[in-house]
């Protein structure tokens, strides 16, 4: 293989890796920009992708599913919604009790459903997501370099890699120009202000919970239906983690977020591809310390290279009228 | 006594057109009070509890369309819990509430601004990274796209720009602005969703005397426009240069409402507190002995590299006060806090009875075995901790000394007795050694710790911020302990932002202003402009 379709395959690769971090990642920007610290995004992308997938092979139809992996995280966001809004629990408490949940119940139920150790059966067809040619993408193929940039890297991945773009430019624009965006940003910041404003805070908070619940949904399902097919136990592997560590990077701002997603996805795919490769003066890398890269670069990159990250001022403080 | 808006005068503008002459109102015969009713506000038997405490009880409240209505009381008198019923923060267990003569119920936020009541807080609810004009439309964004809202705003912000002189750039960050901006922001707020009825806690708390002279201005041109003012405030001083009516407060009840112009500071003291007090503070001239504390080209930085104490050089000598006035963040905390040994010394020296101190010596709890003592700004988070028993909380930082027990062992029966031999002789109340110290109220608090300084007998005492948030009754016996230990022979170098308190108490003031000394006054040879410059950094004259 040549350089250019070593490098096409990468980059496809990292586009296909970088999605579910980018459905976690502004799953988190929307909970965290209204003031709810969420750490639960792990555990709500399992849940999902395991309702997800058990939907799909009922019912052989992988909408079913997404709409299955959506409820199921959801669900688990109202929870976390529940304990944080309206309980004023510790948000980092329940965010850690909603990532052990959904790694027992995950494997309990699907042990107890399907007997294959925790997972899913297999799914095919029309149980899963398939790739969508873009227009003019074979045509395109022909001409050197743009041509299989287009017809790989963005053309022929499945809908819900087009549906994580469309969610990014809808978060930014939303949080940006519209009424709904300007006060999500402003909850997390002086709680206090909203209220005395005459908007509810709790009301807007459960708003940024559902959605981040919704975007954990979309990766869950994207896990279990487009990347693999079919659940398995700790698919995630701490994926929801690598999405908080972007949120960060990007300064819990939308585009900055894909730009950070589609990083970390990369550095995946390229530690996929060095595995077992000999490189110059280092020789044979050892499998561990390849995939340890990507974790390896977050720690440095958050430690040095992004300057001072501030977080939403009332991000991780029950609201509480003072007396 | 500083000047009235007297009610002969005409305003700028030239809008006056009603009388506040106080004895014989004929305001009800005035045929443009008949058209509407004249009064905005009504409260009337408002009950509230929370828990054991009665904060508001049976509270009638009646204020006129068109005046600035004055509301005075000691902390805790029930004034804010008053204003946070009308504004629907929260809802009164009896009473009701009537706008415009119309029964109401305000059970929120929301409600109080649909029926045209805006409130200033105290402690400002704007968002800090967002600029003015999404600070302005929070709430009343008129639409679910903003760039709608924000042109309207806009327009706004222009016309109360022309109107009342409210400038303001509408595309500034919120959080680069003054304390006085972001004032001018949130009563921009509430006239922008077409208050009526404008409520200001404690507006002059932050701001200089230059400015709060700006914002009475704009107080008197709204009321006569229509406007109706009321003003939450423990300052005398402004109720009687602005208010057309005061109703005064105490323990939850409304024990007065007067005609400013039919009354005098010392009876609206006297009204708030009960009994007769005392303004100003009986003290005798000073007699400074040998300098205490000699503090030399001083220079504090902070975290970022800024010098928050900027050269700063001044002595304090035994049986003396010198007060330092200033705005609230001009490096009066830092000057203190670096004396106290909290903070390091970028450059210069602090020598204590002649000597110079060393590094070694400059730590908190060296320094009070020299005898400096420390009565920090902020009792709740350098003073005490809240969360202990009073009598723990009065032994901080003296945990080691022999009366609380030998060894490693500490001695609760000692500590409890010693606590309440200083609750006695400094009037704590509750005489209760084992309550929270949270439960104490601010006065109390901060005798606890007046006690626990004072009681180790300071050479050099450091004192900031002695009667925030403390009643006048507290402030009175705080003022007589510390005028008695000066002339106890202690050096007190006093750090305060009431002007009033430093008047009275100092016997040499030096201002403050961006970390520098803008210059030194003698009490008796100044006055509040005078020292409002000195704080608003225009350089000394005497120069």
């Amino acid at each position: 293989m040549d350089a250019l379709s070593i490098a096409i395959a990468v980059f496809d690769s990292g586009v296909r890796l970088s999605v579910p971090l980018l459905f976690a990642c502004l799953a988190g920007l929307w909970s965290e920009r209204s003031g709810v610290v969420d750490i639960g995004l792990e555990g709500k992308m399992l849940v999902a992708a395991f309702a997800a997938a058990a939907a799909a092979h009922a019912t052989h139809s992988a909408w079913i599913g997404v709409l299955a992996g959506v409820g199921a995280s959801v669900a688990f966001a109202l929870v976390h919604g529940f304990a944080a809004i309206s309980q004023r629990g510790n948000q980092i408490v329940s965010g850690v009790a909603i990532n052990m949940l959904a790694a027992g119940l995950t494997a309990l139920v699907g042990n107890a459903w399907y007997s294959q150790g925790g997972r899913t059966p297999p799914l095919d067809g029309a149980a899963r997501f398939q790739p969508v040619t873009l227009p003019g993408a074979e045509a395109a193929r022909g001409v050197p370099v743009i041509g299989p940039l287009y017809a790989d890297v963005l053309s022929s991945h499945t809908v819900l890699v087009y549906g994580a773009l469309l969610a990014t430019l809808l978060t930014a624009v939303a949080l940006k120009r519209t009424r709904f965006g300007l006060r999500i940003r402003a909850v997390g910041e002086n709680p206090a202000a909203v209220d005395t404003a005459g908007v509810s805070v709790a009301a807007l908070r459960y708003a940024a919970v559902i959605i981040a619940g919704v975007l954990c949904g979309f990766g869950g399902a994207y896990l279990s239906l487009a990347q693999a097919a079919g659940f398995l136990p700790g698919m995630t592997a701490g994926k929801g983690f690598i999405a908080l560590a972007a949120l960060i990077f990007a300064k819990w701002r939308a585009w900055p977020a894909l730009g950070a997603c589609f990083l970390f996805g990369l550095l995946d795919a390229i530690s996929i591809r060095l595995q077992g490769v000999s490189l110059p003066w280092v020789g044979l890398v050892p499998v561990q310390a390849i995939q340890a890269l990507p974790y390896a670069l977050t720690v440095v990159l958050l430690a040095g290279f992004i300057g001072r990250a501030i977080p939403p001022r009332a991000s991780g403080l029950p609201y509480v009228k003072e007396r | 006594m500083t000047e009235r808006v007297s009610p002969g005068r005409t305003e700028p503008g030239g809008r006056r057109w009603y009388s506040i002459a106080a004895p014989t109102d004929q305001r009800d015969d005035d045929p443009r009070m008949t058209a509407t009713p004249a009064l905005a506000i009504e409260l009337v038997g408002i009950h509230k509890r929370f828990g054991e405490v009665h904060a508001n009880k049976g509270v009638d409240l009646a204020v006129r369309r068109g005046s600035i209505h004055g509301i005075v009381g000691e902390n805790g008198a029930g004034k804010s819990t008053l204003m946070s019923i009308l504004y629907g923060f929260y809802e009164a267990d009896s009473g009701e509430i009537r706008v415009n003569g119309a029964a109401r119920r305000v059970r929120s936020p929301g409600e109080a601004i649909a029926a045209g009541i805006g409130m200033v807080h105290q402690h400002f609810m704007l968002v800090e990274p967002l600029s003015v004009t999404d600070n302005v439309m929070l709430g009343a964004e008129g639409g679910p796209r903003l760039a709608h809202g924000a042109r309207q705003v806009r327009a706004k912000l222009a016309a109360l720009a022309r109107d009342y002189g409210l400038t303001l750039d509408p595309d500034a960050v919120v959080g680069d602005l003054p304390v006085g901006l972001r004032q001018r922001v949130e009563i921009v707020k509430a006239l922008v969703r077409g208050a009526d009825v404008l409520v200001l806690d404690e507006p002059t708390a932050v701001l200089t005397p230059e400015e709060a002279d700006g914002l009475f201005r704009l107080l008197r041109i709204l009321a006569d426009e229509g406007k109706t003012v009321i003003l939450i405030t423990h300052k005398l001083r402004e109720i009687m240069a602005i208010t057309d009516r005061v109703s005064v407060m105490r323990r939850g009840e409304m024990v007065a409402t007067l005609d400013t112009a039919a009354t005098s500071p010392a009876q609206l003291a006297e009204l708030m507190v009960g009994r007769r007090v005392l303004l100003r503070v009986e003290k005798n001239e000073a007699r400074p002995g040998a300098p205490a504390l000699v503090v030399e080209n001083l220079v504090v930085r902070d975290a970022q590299g800024t010098a928050r104490v900027d050269g700063v050089s001044l002595q304090v000598r035994a049986g003396e006060i010198v007060g330092v006035a200033g705005i609230a963040g001009n490096g009066q905390s830092e000057l203190l806090e670096a004396i106290a040994g909290m903070r390091p010394i970028a450059a210069g020296s602090i020598a204590l009875d002649g000597a110079p101190l060393g590094a070694a010596e400059r730590d908190p709890a060296q320094l009070r075995r020299l005898g400096l003592l420390h009565v920090p700004e902020d009792r709740l988070r350098t003073g005490l901790v809240p969360s202990f028993e009073a009598c723990e909380s009065a032994m901080l930082g003296f945990q080691d000394e022999q009366r609380y027990g030998a060894g490693a062992l500490l001695d609760r029966g000692a500590i409890v007795a010693h606590t309440l031999a200083e609750m006695e002789a400094y009037d704590v109340r509750p005489r209760a050694p084992l309550l929270k110290t949270a439960k104490f109220s601010g006065g109390n608090q901060q005798k606890i710790v007046l006690a626990r300084e004072i009681e180790r007998g300071p050479k050099v005492l450091l004192v900031g911020q002695p009667t925030r948030g403390v009643d006048i009754g507290a402030i009175e016996f705080i003022h007589r302990r510390l005028i008695a230990l000066r002339d106890a022979g202690v050096a007190i170098l006093l750090v305060s932002v009431e002007l009033e308190e430093i008047t009275a108490l100092s016997d040499r003031i030096v201002v403050m202003c961006g970390g520098r000394i803008t210059g030194e006054r003698l009490p008796d040879r100044t006055d509040e402009r005078d020292l409002g410059l000195l704080m608003a950094g225009v350089s000394d004259r005497a120069a």
